[in-house]
């Protein structure tokens, strides 16, 4: 059959290249919603995801989307949705039991500009605490926010790993920018494509205990059908999966559900660092902010300024190891984002006053120019020296 | 099958027994589940209950299948996504009057429209019992709850006619008291290709009826002996003699297409190179 995924360069946006990663890792159940600027994932996937046998189901609403895969992530299908802002709210009780119950799925959250309906459906970067804290109680969280049109793609294949590998929702949180320009790329061959299926358990039913984690943190899981017939539940539960009443099972939960994620710290969360070893200044950018950050430091370095980019590529966890790196050299960093300051939180808990970090925001619904990153660069370095 | 070996087959026997208050009718209407699924002689390995929040949906945690417990009005969203993944399960859904009539309303108009083949038993109590006894939708109107200290001025409301409006095929209602009419229709429910809907009406003595005038669940029982009238009898009975009463047995049942199986002759089936 001939696919989109066969076909080499070629004119994609980020949200189609998303559609194609997702069918590359194996994903094969898509529930959601029509909301821009995301709804193109889900147009792509009511086209594709039929001739692989999978399914796509359009819900009644953001609500059911999400349990609709968490319900077929259940029945053993990689499963994703895709929302933007208002969608993404709706969602979050439902993540939180995905991330009680460590049921793999992915949600891609294309931001919009918020709160409520807020200028549709216009850029921003508002989602970055939300999509770590947006439901209640503690909860593990993995957030990707890619850059370019590739690298949607490859991250949307690592969500959906990420997501297999330690059972736990992963959220994919584009920006209306990266979402909806065009890039002309080339996808890996099919082969090339590093793909991560859940483990399964092997004992045999009488045996199993669902909540019972393997070496890695993380307890196999059988699909509904499989004849381990096991209970699920939000309610704090044992190692049966029963609810057990018990604080002290809450605690051990949930602290294991964090650990799983903090274990791997080093390898998940990271960053793109671009000309920051020699850097007075590095400008801290993500998502499409990024591109914008690149441009600065290139025509800052013709003008003989040293200026570099440290890009988060995950937001959480966020790559600590970037912020110590660039703390050795750099004398300040500017933290440039299209929000009030959400990223720039993070950035100075982990900075510790290392070295000070200055905002630069834009709320405006327009991108920040590699013009306002050089203006603030020098800014910045007037106060600094 | 014995009681015991009913209860032995179908009930997780450690984790008995079950929270429900004495007197509750949440019983009765789990075992009329367990009976229907033995008489239609379900597959136990390839069968999935998924509950949402309230009292009625702990029921799955005491029966020994693959169960889900999800989120408050959600059963019938997470159901969904397990049939549709896999149409060759059964799936079950055990919900409250509160769980699918208030917060998941939207959600039962939904997946009737679509009539997937899902098998939904309410457990219609008439009040939140979880929280403590909050009137739902379906608390009969000037009824007192911790919420409607001066009686609910809500108006009375009809689920059946609902489901049946929104699509469901199979629509039926049954009592705690009438046990074996229940498991019949519950049985029918299971069978039929479709989007079932059963509505079991059960008893709260503990925080329905002792606001309402119900010294004891035996009175609750009797009063659903009283009230209830079979859907077959109605027809011969004036405006006059049905006044208060409600309907029971099978109010609907039609043959129509099945999405999950729509879903592979249409959509499947045409991306292998079947006519647009």
């Amino acid at each position: 059959m001939q696919t989109q995924l066969e076909r080499r360069a070629q004119l994609l946006s980020g949200n189609e290249a998303c559609v194609y990663g997702a069918i590359a890792a194996g994903v094969r159940f898509f529930a959601g919603y029509p909301i821009t600027p995301s709804t193109e994932i889900a147009e792509g996937l009511a086209q594709e995801l039929p001739k692989y046998g999978g399914k796509f189901i359009q819900m009644e609403d953001e609500i059911a989307s999400m349990a609709a895969i968490i319900g077929a992530s259940l029945a053993g299908f990689k499963s994703m949705t895709a929302t933007s802002g208002p969608g993404f709210s709706l969602k979050q009780e439902n993540i939180g039991f995905a991330a009680m119950t460590e049921i793999p799925c992915v949600v891609v959250n294309v931001q919009r500009y918020g709160p409520s309906t807020g200028l549709p459906t216009s850029p921003a970067q508002g989602d970055i605490m939300q999509a770590r804290w947006g439901t209640h109680g503690d909860h593990p969280a993995i957030v990707l926010m890619p850059a370019s049109v590739r690298e949607t793609f490859d991250l949307t294949v690592e969500a959906i790993n990420l997501a297999e590998e330690l059972r736990t929702p992963v959220i994919l949180l584009l920006d209306e920018i990266v979402g909806h320009m065009r890039e002309r790329i080339e996808l890996p061959p099919v082969d090339e494509i590093r793909v991560v299926d859940r483990v399964k358990p092997t004992e045999a039913p009488a045996d199993f205990r669902p909540y019972k984690p393997g070496p890695n943190l993380v307890p196999p899981m059988p699909a509904y059908g499989d004849g381990y017939r096991f209970h699920v539940s939000g309610l704090v539960h044992d190692e049966t999966g029963f609810p057990s009443g018990k604080g002290s099972d809450g605690d051990a939960s949930i602290r294991r559900l964090l650990a799983k994620v903090e274990q791997r710290k080093p390898k998940i969360g990271r960053a793109e660092l671009f000309q920051t070893e020699d850097a007075d200044v590095v400008v801290i950018a993500a998502g499409s902010v990024a591109r914008s950050a690149k441009a600065a430091v290139k025509e800052a370095r013709a003008r003989g300024i040293r200026l570099g980019l440290l890009r988060p590529i995950t937001a959480w966890p966020f790559p600590a190891d970037a912020i110590d790196e660039v703390s050795k050299t750099a004398k300040a960093v500017i933290v440039a984002e299209m929000n009030l300051g959400q990223m720039l939180i993070e950035v100075e808990r982990l900075m510790a006053g290392r070295v000070k970090a200055f905002p630069l925001n834009r709320i405006d619904a327009e991108l920040i120019t590699p013009e306002e990153i050089l203006a603030r660069t020098q800014e910045v370095i007037g106060s600094v020296n | 099958m014995s009681i015991k070996e009913l209860v032995n087959r179908y009930c997780r026997t450690d984790k008995l027994p079950h929270i429900w208050c004495t007197g509750c009718g949440n019983g009765i209407v789990m075992g009329a589940i367990i009976r229907a699924f033995d008489q239609t002689d379900l597959d136990q390995d390839k069968t999935v209950i998924v509950s949402g929040i309230g009292c009625s949906s702990r029921a799955p945690g005491y029966m020994n299948f693959d169960t889900l417990h999800a989120t408050h009005g959600r059963a019938l969203a997470y159901a969904t996504g397990i049939k549709l993944a896999r149409p060759e399960l059964n799936v079950v859904v055990i919900t409250g009057d509160g769980d699918c009539a208030a917060i998941g309303g939207n959600h039962l108009i939904h997946a009737a429209r679509r009539n997937i083949d899902l098998t939904v038993v309410v457990f219609n109590n008439s009040i939140y019992g979880m929280t403590g006894g909050q009137f739902s939708p379906l608390t009969p109107a000037q009824s007192y709850a911790t919420t409607a200290p001066y009686g609910s001025i809500d108006r009375n409301f009809d689920l059946c006619n609902l489901a049946q409006a929104a699509g469901a095929t199979y629509v039926a209602r049954g009592t705690a008291y009438h046990t074996r009419q229940l498991l019949g229709l519950i049985a029918t429910g299971l069978k039929h290709k479709g989007f079932s809907f059963i509505e079991a009406v059960t008893q709260c003595p503990m925080y329905y009826g002792r606001r309402n005038n119900f010294r004891t669940a035996v009175d609750m029982l009797n009063w659903q002996r009283e009230h209830a009238v079979n859907v077959k009898a109605a027809g011969r009975m004036t405006a006059e003699q049905l006044d208060g009463k409600f309907l029971i047995g099978e109010l609907h049942r039609e043959s129509a297409p099945e999405y999950t199986a729509v879903y592979e002759e249409k959509i499947i089936a045409r991306t292998k190179g079947g006519a647009r």
